[in-house]
């Protein structure tokens, strides 16, 4: 903390001040919903998904900083004494791995958001506020799938040029070889050896560098130093994690297909019920995509915290408390979460029995039912 | 460089217990707001008044965090090291009271609003007091230099600490009322005024009199600091003391403008002249603001910032404290 908070800090100060403009302008679009003419309250708004994504690249560049430490020179004892403030934001790893998380952000948004309108017209609310609200949040998500296909395809093979152990940890490859095969599942023994799963012979050399093909050489865990190397739970995790969001993302890019392919020759959303249930369940599995794609990057990283320079050990605090406060912590965010279930369920439960007052709470639906206002329905352009 | 980045970290913190504190101020006249009919006035003011702001109002805290770490690592080791007690302690208080706030508005059932009420209205109370005892720590050099851990409890549990603590409440409850004397004015509810009026006064009243107590407790136990504030920051207190008595005056005959403005003096001068007392010290007496610093390029990097900051997040604030003067952000369910 003590030792890298000069390099490691200056993202922050930068996401710090985005998020500041984001919690202002937040409040603003919120609060002024009521008060403020259309236009004005519009404008208001403006702002946020710029500083959103600013702030979400601030962010992310400190984190893709312990990835690719750049920006530092060091004396003898190892004190950072001089910060190139530039090289530390734009550290080799941040590009990529900024454009990944944003655009999962849009796909989070974008599939979670469409898939609450998904769920409510299967429950008979086809009116024209709900299919209003699924297609602009659907085609959202169904634009940013493909391109995080690609982007994350560069992010890994940037993994595989830099942080090759992270790469044999995704890919399952205790000995560096070639012709390396694309293991779905399947796990890491201790003794080194590889069982279970699919392999698909050749593709994971093949995708690391389609140039040279399946006689691309993919290093090993072997290359570094038992004591460098992630733990056999730590590499079946991160390959684990690997398959989770690489296989649901490529389910979620079938599904946008589907739905492209609908608008293209029928133009016209799907509106059958395979389709609104998978793209209910696709709010989930957007979810767990995102998440597990963190564990990739942060299992696979171990056991550094900042990459070749700090191990995770030699950067945790000696306090004995932490796991009091661990505890806690957890306790404490159970309970939020718990709360804030049972609160939104009392809240439907109430708009269910006697319809909205609009004074009573926030965020309740406002204005005539949905129902009374398809009849002015609209043609509805993506 | 560096004492340029010391005195941007001092405006925040100022900033922070200026709008902050009157945030958690509001928090304690919610709990003190009696039972559930009678205080059912007051707390409605109070959410009408914070709803909007309060956010925005806690974004300061992320700030001087930063510009801690960044600029002064040293210095946040040592601080978080030794006092993670009252540290976590506080962002737990931060955590339950955001939530709870939120989920009050939203629940009908008198006895669930009383639930989310009180753990809003008393982590609204034990923030400040901790927040009070991290400043007194630091002030009374409990916290050593060198990222190294001090005691994890006689660092916050200690006279400094303990009257930093409870001034800081009291500090925070008087703002809080003197803000809500006006917007209690400005919906024209004059039971309402004279209500957190006279809770403006009592708290000003006790906010002088843990100061004076402090004045004490710091000759005993913070020397430096205490020499500090009767040298180069005398006129920053003196400041202080003469406008917290003239906006006490202008409550007590109930004069409409002057009592906010001298109000947020009185507290900003006495912030500002603790920085003054203790520089050019970042942790008395062990660790100057120049050894403290980080590389030149992070500094420059931080300038920036500020800079971006003045141009982006000032303008923000004035726009969102506009509207929000103008009546044209209401509190959702509070028109």
């Amino acid at each position: 903390m003590g030792q890298w908070g000069e390099a490691f800090g200056v993202p922050f100060a930068f996401e710090g001040i985005f998020f500041f403009t984001e919690a202002i302008f937040i409040s603003i679009y919120i609060y002024g919903w009521r008060r403020l003419s259309p236009w004005a309250h519009f404008w208001t708004g403006v702002p946020l998904p710029i500083v959103g994504v600013l702030g979400a690249a601030s962010v992310v560049a400190a984190n893709a900083w312990m990835n690719a430490p750049s920006g530092f020179t060091r004396n003898s004892s190892g004190d950072v004494v001089k910060v190139d403030p530039l090289k530390v934001i734009f550290n080799n790893a941040m590009p990529l791995m900024a454009a990944h998380m944003i655009v999962a952000a849009y796909v989070v948004g974008g599939f979670l958001v469409a898939s609450i309108y998904a769920f409510a017209m299967l429950r008979g609310r086809r009116d024209h506020y709900h299919r209003v609200g699924f297609v602009i949040a659907f085609s959202v998500g169904a634009v940013a799938i493909p391109i995080q296909m690609g982007v994350g395809d560069s992010l890994a093979r940037w993994v595989y040029n830099n942080q090759p152990v992270k790469f044999a940890a995704i890919e399952l490859v205790p000995q560096t070889s070639s012709d390396v095969p694309e293991t779905l599942f399947g796990h890491l023994n201790s003794n080194g050896t590889v069982s279970g799963g699919i392999p698909i012979p050749g593709l994971a050399s093949w995708l690391s560098d389609p140039a040279t093909g399946t006689s691309t050489v993919v290093q090993g865990l072997d290359t570094v130093p038992a004591d460098d190397q992630p733990t056999t739970a730590e590499v079946n995790t991160v390959h684990l994690a690997w398959d989770v969001m690489v296989g649901l993302g490529t389910l979620m890019f079938l599904l946008a297909l589907w739905y492209w392919a609908c608008w293209i020759f029928r133009r016209d959303m799907p509106k059958s019920k395979v389709f609104l249930w998978l793209a209910s369940a696709a709010g989930i599995t957007a979810v767990l995509a995102l998440e597990a794609g963190w564990v990739v990057s942060e299992v696979g990283r171990q056991p550094w915290i900042v990459y070749n320079f700090m191990k995770v050990e030699d950067a945790a605090t000696a306090n004995t408390g932490v796991w009091v406060t661990f505890i806690l912590v957890t306790l404490l965010y159970i309970g939020l979460g718990t709360t804030t279930i049972l609160i939104l369920r009392q809240m439907a439960r109430r708009f269910r029995r006697r319809g909205v007052d609009d004074e009573d709470v926030p965020y309740g639906p406002r204005g005539p039912a949905p129902a009374e206002v398809s009849e002015v329905e609209e043609p509805v352009t993506v | 460089m560096s004492t340029a980045i010391a005195v941007v970290l001092f405006v925040a913190v100022t900033a922070y217990a200026v709008f902050g504190g009157a945030d958690f101020g509001a928090g304690f006249w919610d709990l003190v707001a009696g039972g559930a009919e009678r205080g059912e006035r007051p707390r409605e003011v109070i959410d009408h008044s914070i709803g909007p702001v309060w956010e925005a109002n806690h974004v300061w805290l992320i700030f001087i965090f930063v510009v801690l770490w960044t600029g002064f690592p040293e210095a946040y080791a040592s601080i978080t090291l030794t006092l993670y007690v009252p540290l976590s302690l506080a962002a737990f208080g931060i955590v339950l009271r955001g939530s709870s706030f939120a989920f009050r508005k939203t629940v009908f059932k008198t006895r669930d609003r009383r639930n989310f009420g009180a753990a809003f209205a008393i982590s609204s109370v034990v923030v400040p007091y901790c927040m009070g005892t991290v400043a007194g720590a630091i002030a009374s050099g409990r916290v050593p230099a060198g990222g190294q851990a001090g005691d994890p409890w006689t660092s916050w549990i200690n006279p400094v600490s303990i009257v930093a603590g409870l001034l800081a409440v009291a500090v925070a409850a008087y703002l809080a009322a003197v803000y809500l004397v006006w917007d209690s004015r400005r919906l024209d509810d004059a039971a309402m005024v004279s209500y957190f009026r006279r809770r403006a006064i009592g708290a000003a009243v006790v906010a002088g009199v843990v100061a004076f107590i402090g004045i004490f407790v710091l000759r005993a136990q913070a020397r430096y600091v205490f020499d500090g504030m009767t040298a180069r920051a005398l006129p920053l207190v003196i400041l202080s003391a003469l406008c917290g008595t003239a906006s006490l005056v202008l409550l007590i005959r109930d004069a409409q403008r002057g009592p906010r403005l001298l109000a947020i003096g009185a507290v900003a001068s006495i912030v500002i002249g603790w920085g003054v007392a203790q520089w050019d010290y970042m942790l008395p007496t062990s660790l100057t603001v120049a050894d403290a610093a980080a590389p030149t390029g992070t500094l420059q990097a931080l300038l920036a910032a500020t800079v971006l900051f003045a141009l982006v997040v000032v303008p923000g604030f004035v726009l969102l404290y506009t509207l929000d003067q103008k009546s044209l952000l209401p509190g959702e369910g509070v028109d």
